[in-house]
């Protein structure tokens, strides 16, 4: 019973897109509909979260627009996401990044992590 | 007309939908059920079919139910349940019901027993109020009064109040389809589904479904 759903899960599941982790500085294709067109759409930004697992698996990028922060929430399964691409890795010592709210301006930067 | 197959229900989970929207679904492991018995207007007084489903060991059954699945030669079953059938419907003994004769997008009623929930008040069971919680209230998730004077100087008959609740035989009606597996038999219904995992359900097309 319980295999059956794990199956039906795997199926959901996108296997074609890089892992990504929190802190990286990636930049996520969208398709999006306009106007009764389909477009892809980027948005950059930094991973400050994932949630869930599965294919409930969500992760949430924040950029700084104009000065204004904005964040977005992805299903990384969903099939409106053409491609991730990950720009660079941050060092960060928790998973969940809500303190880059609070920052502005250079503060709000994350080292890079070195190999 | 009427369609109708019964399956087990093995737990909920989600699937993307063509505009990518995510959709909670309910799987269900329906059929493939076997006609076992038809019933018609001049024998029985009334037309409908007897469909089972799950397969049963032979030193289960009793001489009387053995004969009965005999006359059909399609294996022993587990559960049976039975199913009006229109004037112009034919069906036959053995006929196999599979998961196809869903479709996506089609609207049905599922039938379960509902999980048990034990005495329940009336809260839980009849969506009372209750009372505030602080400020010096001694009355929380207590009914309240529950009738009226000298009279009729007794409780009306039907008044809500606490006890058994669930483990009843209920009906969720317009439950769309959301996706038909006929490979591995798997109905998967958007929402949710009376009963717990595992349990036995009757999924049928909706009879009160608008539109379509």
């Amino acid at each position: 019973m319980r295999n059956t759903i794990e199956t039906l899960e795997k199926e959901q599941m996108r296997t074609d897109l890089p892992s990504i982790r929190v802190g990286d500085t990636i930049e996520v294709y969208v398709k999006i509909v306009e106007g009764g067109k389909e477009r892809t759409q980027v948005f950059k930004g930094i991973v400050i979260r994932k949630q869930n697992g599965g294919p409930r698996e969500t992760f949430t990028v924040r950029k700084i627009s104009f000065g204004i922060g904005v964040e977005k929430t992805f299903p990384i399964h969903s099939p409106k996401i053409v491609k991730i691409k990950s720009l660079s890795k941050g060092h960060v010592r928790r998973s969940k990044l809500y303190y880059l709210r609070d920052r502005v301006g250079k503060r709000a930067r994350l080292k890079e992590k070195r190999f | 007309m009427s369609k109708g197959i019964l399956g087990k229900k093995i737990g909920m989970t989600q699937i993307f939908g063509q505009n990518g929207q995510a959709i909670p679904v309910t799987v269900i492991e329906a059929g493939p059920c076997v006609v076992v018995q038809t019933k018609t207007l001049n024998k029985d007084g009334y037309r409908a079919i007897q469909i089972g489903f799950g397969d049963k060991k032979e030193k289960k059954l009793n001489r009387p139910t053995k004969g009965h699945f005999d006359k059909v030669k399609a294996g022993y079953k587990k559960y049976l349940a039975e199913l009006l059938v229109g004037k112009d419907e034919k069906f036959e003994l053995g006929q196999l019901i599979t998961v196809d004769i869903f479709s996506e997008g089609e609207k049905t009623d599922v039938v379960g027993v509902s999980k048990g929930k034990g005495f329940a008040g009336v809260v839980k069971r009849w969506g009372f109020a209750g009372g505030p919680a602080s400020h010096g209230s001694h009355f929380h998730r207590a009914p309240g009064a529950v009738g009226m004077c000298a009279t009729p100087s007794r409780v009306l008959k039907g008044k809500k109040l606490p006890g058994r609740m669930g483990g009843k035989r209920v009906t969720t009606q317009n439950i769309e389809v959301a996706k038909v597996d006929k490979e591995r038999n798997l109905l998967l219904l958007r929402g949710s589904v009376p009963g717990a995992n595992g349990n036995l359900v009757l999924i049928k097309n909706a009879i009160k479904a608008s539109g379509k």
